[in-house]
């Protein structure tokens, strides 16, 4: 995949999927505990998202981090837009500002009890 | 690849003049830290723009020799 797939390729994805997680790993086997820490905020929240493993491909696992001018994977994308790694989000949950964040931008939230 | 935790306060305090830097190796080894900068040129940053400023720093380093950072950025009148 040449660098121009590869951002068309992340493009596509922060534009048809309302909430994004690049991830080394799958959201059922995340393969790096920083991803695992955002998969396990996300679930938390209840929120449906799209995980991208960007170990099973070096140009999406390049590209993203030029992307966002971002060096570290993982990474959160809402309605394209980018959260910030899992510092930022657990930063964010860990305040209530994630959810709310998520709200406002019309993403469906359900706390788990 | 890991990196000294005085290069890394040296670097952070190189790219972020009059900035606290507080470093914490989490393990032990090496390659996994923690961080608190503080920096006026924060002032007015979102949070993202915050820890790109701290990655910039690093100079390329972050994500490659330097594995895991966790990184908490603050301007100096917020806490």
């Amino acid at each position: 995949m040449s660098e121009a797939e590869a951002v068309q390729r992340i493009r596509d994805e922060v534009t048809r999927n309302d909430v994004v997680l690049f991830m080394k790993g799958t959201p059922v086997f995340p393969q790096c505990g920083f991803s695992a820490a955002v998969v396990e905020v996300l679930s938390q929240l209840g929120v449906k998202f799209q995980g991208v493993d960007v170990l099973r491909d070096p140009g999406i696992r390049q590209g993203i981090k030029e992307f966002s001018n971002w060096p570290t994977i993982p990474q959160l994308y809402v309605k394209g837009e980018f959260i910030g790694g899992c510092d930022i989000v657990r930063e964010m949950y860990e305040t209530g500002e994630l959810e709310q964040f998520l709200k406002d931008k019309g993403v469906a939230v359900s706390l788990a009890a | 690849m890991a990196m000294a935790a005085e290069d890394i306060v040296r670097l952070i305090k190189e790219g972020l003049p009059g900035a606290e830097v507080r470093l914490r190796d989490m393990v032990g080894d090496g390659d996994h830290y923690e961080a608190t900068v503080i920096s006026p040129d924060f002032v007015g940053k979102s949070r993202i723009q915050q820890h790109q400023m701290v990655y910039a720093a690093l100079r390329g380093r972050m994500g490659g020799e330097l594995h895991a950072l966790k990184l908490t950025t603050m301007a100096p009148d917020t806490k």
